[in-house]
């Protein structure tokens, strides 16, 4: 038998390196989860190509695949910010991983960074694909780099607090249901592929204020009609975000 | 327990309700021990005495109601930040991600520590080199419960809380649960756990708190607890006649038969009195079996301090 120094010498290492651990554990957790794969992946790149080669849906003027891009890059970051990490810290949540690693000298603030830094990850690797796959598809996107980023933090911030709202305050099963009904919702109605012009004039009004219709058409102002900085888009991803995360940090209970 | 730096634990007077209302129910009444350093202390009693909540309030996870908790000197809620690295923490079931597989959550875990254990090693020591790999949740229940073990100990704390640590595990498994805990005292550190097995306390504690209905009802070291006295056991016809048998027995000796057929003996037991004994059997046709000599047991203690049985 192996001999082991059980001499105690406890000493945490620091923060950072400690949510460096985590981000890059949750990040494996994340790749490997296969049900995760499809939504955050699979799902966009089918729907992306679909109707960018098919005339199934009216577009309205223009491109087809510049018109799609931006509202698929949206869904990609609702996908992995909020219905992923919904589902995923909800059950960490039932199993008592939460706890578990509360006991550890993780703090919470770095167990909730190291899940962001996992999100953005992920996020860049759908969004390398599926820029790739609408480069491929004859996507000329216009704009600058900036605003598509401040775009996509704001997004995900907006999904990741309402994400773990949900995660911290349901049981893990309802938050199961709960998050793909939303992103099936958002995915419909939220200018994603079908065009909100489609819809009657109030009702297309009040669809606008939904944060998916915020960061699809902010990304669609910036990518497709060269805007900077798109104002309104950014209000409502602003409100969104500042409202989602402050209910998760005031309800959310670890156990 | 008064030492300069003061014990592992201190409990003072601690109180814990669940619900409000007309549903409130006290899981702990007042509950008050101390748990030394460097030594195991364990506390002891059936399912739902109030174990559990005793050590979650200890681990900072729920506060208490009313009284005092002191871990290695520090308030657990409080003081959390500089306890987190001291302390090892085991809990009843899960906390491992379903899919996370064993070594790759020991090592997550480990990376938090600056000098933690090899978790090779660790693994090895714990019979689960060969589910390294495996995902949490195909790893049987036992094998589930040592790696929370090994996530407990890897970081090389001062104080271990364990709780339930051998619930459910087969005789091989739980012996090498023990020698690792024996190990921990050994090089210093201080364990406190819960069990329900008393032969578990029995063995590996220095000092057992016995706790039922979230109250302490007796604690001291096994040995003490127990009392030196040894009882004789037999088996015979029901129906002897025990009090013909006392007479001849010295004085401040007790005997029963319960349940039939069954004897109890409680007295100096001396060769003379094993004699006399034998002797009054054979002059009355009586031939006994399972004739034995044995030392009062934690069950005995508990079953006649609450009159419930530590298994129920």
């Amino acid at each position: 038998m192996t001999a082991l120094d059980l001499t105690p010498a406890p000493a945490a290492v620091p923060v950072p390196r400690m949510v460096a651990a985590q981000a890059g554990y949750e990040l494996r957790t994340m790749l490997r989860n296969g049900e995760q794969l499809l939504l955050t992946l699979i799902i966009p790149v089918v729907l992306l190509v679909l109707f960018a080669t098919t005339s199934l849906l009216d577009l309205g003027p223009g491109r087809r695949v510049d018109f799609l891009a931006p509202g698929i890059l949206a869904l990609a970051v609702l996908s992995t910010a909020f219905t992923g990490q919904a589902i995923g810290t909800g059950f960490e949540r039932r199993y008592g991983v939460l706890k578990r690693l509360g006991a550890t000298p993780l703090p919470r603030g770095g167990l909730i960074a190291a899940k962001t830094l996992a999100v953005l990850a992920v996020e860049a690797v759908q969004a390398a694909v599926i820029c790739g796959v609408a480069l491929a598809l004859g996507w000329r996107p216009h704009g600058d780099p900036f605003s598509v980023l401040v775009l996509l933090l704001l997004g995900t911030a907006a999904f990741s607090g309402f994400g773990l709202l949900m995660a911290g305050t349901l049981r893990a099963e309802a938050t199961l249901g709960a998050a793909n009904l939303v992103y099936i919702l958002l995915l419909a109605a939220g200018g994603v592929v079908f065009p909100l012009d489609d819809f009657p004039a109030p009702v297309r009004d009040a669809l606008e204020l939904l944060p998916i219709s915020a960061l699809a058409e902010g990304l669609r102002d910036v990518l497709r009609d060269g805007a900077a900085l798109p104002g309104v888009p950014l209000l409502v991803l602003a409100v969104w975000a500042v409202v989602g995360l402050v209910l998760a940090a005031r309800f959310f209970r670890w156990e | 327990m008064t030492s300069p730096a003061g014990g592992a634990v201190e409990l003072d007077g601690l109180v814990k309700r669940y619900g409000t209302g007309g549903a409130e129910r006290t899981a702990v009444d007042g509950l008050s021990f101390g748990a030394a350093r460097g030594a195991v202390t364990a506390l002891l009693g059936p399912n739902g005495a109030g174990k559990t909540t005793t050590i979650e309030i200890c681990e900072g996870f729920r506060r208490a109601d009313a009284g005092t908790v002191r871990v290695l000197g520090r308030d657990p809620v409080a003081d959390a930040r500089e306890l987190k690295p001291r302390v090892g923490v085991m809990p009843q079931s899960g906390g491992v991600p379903g899919t996370a597989r064993a070594g790759e959550f020991l090592r997550l875990v480990a990376s938090f520590h600056a000098t933690p254990l090899d978790t090779g090693a660790l693994l090895e020591r714990l019979g689960l080199t060969e589910h390294a790999r495996t995902p949490f949740r195909r790893m049987s229940g036992g094998q589930q419960q040592r790696l929370s073990l090994a996530v407990a100990v890897v970081g090389r704390p001062e104080l271990v809380f364990l709780d339930e640590p051998t619930t459910g595990l087969d005789p091989q498994a739980r012996h090498a649960t023990w020698e690792l805990i024996e190990e921990l005292r050994a090089a210093g550190v201080s364990v406190v756990l819960t069990t329900h097995h008393m032969e578990e306390a029995e063995r590996l504690a220095d000092h057992v708190v016995i706790v039922d209905h979230g109250r302490v009802v007796a604690q001291g070291a096994p040995g003490v607890l127990t009392g030196a006295e040894r009882q004789l056991r037999f088996r015979a016809r029901p129906g002897l006649g025990l009090e013909e048998l006392l007479a001849a027995l010295p004085a401040g000796s007790a005997a029963k038969e319960s349940p039939a057929g069954h004897y109890l003996i409680e007295a100096d037991v001396r060769p003379e009195l094993l004699a006399t004994v034998t002797a009054w059997c054979a002059s009355h046709g009586v031939m006994t079996e399972d004739l034995r000599i044995e030392r009062r047991t934690l069950e005995d203690v508990f079953l006649e301090l609450t009159g419930r049985d530590l298994r129920a």
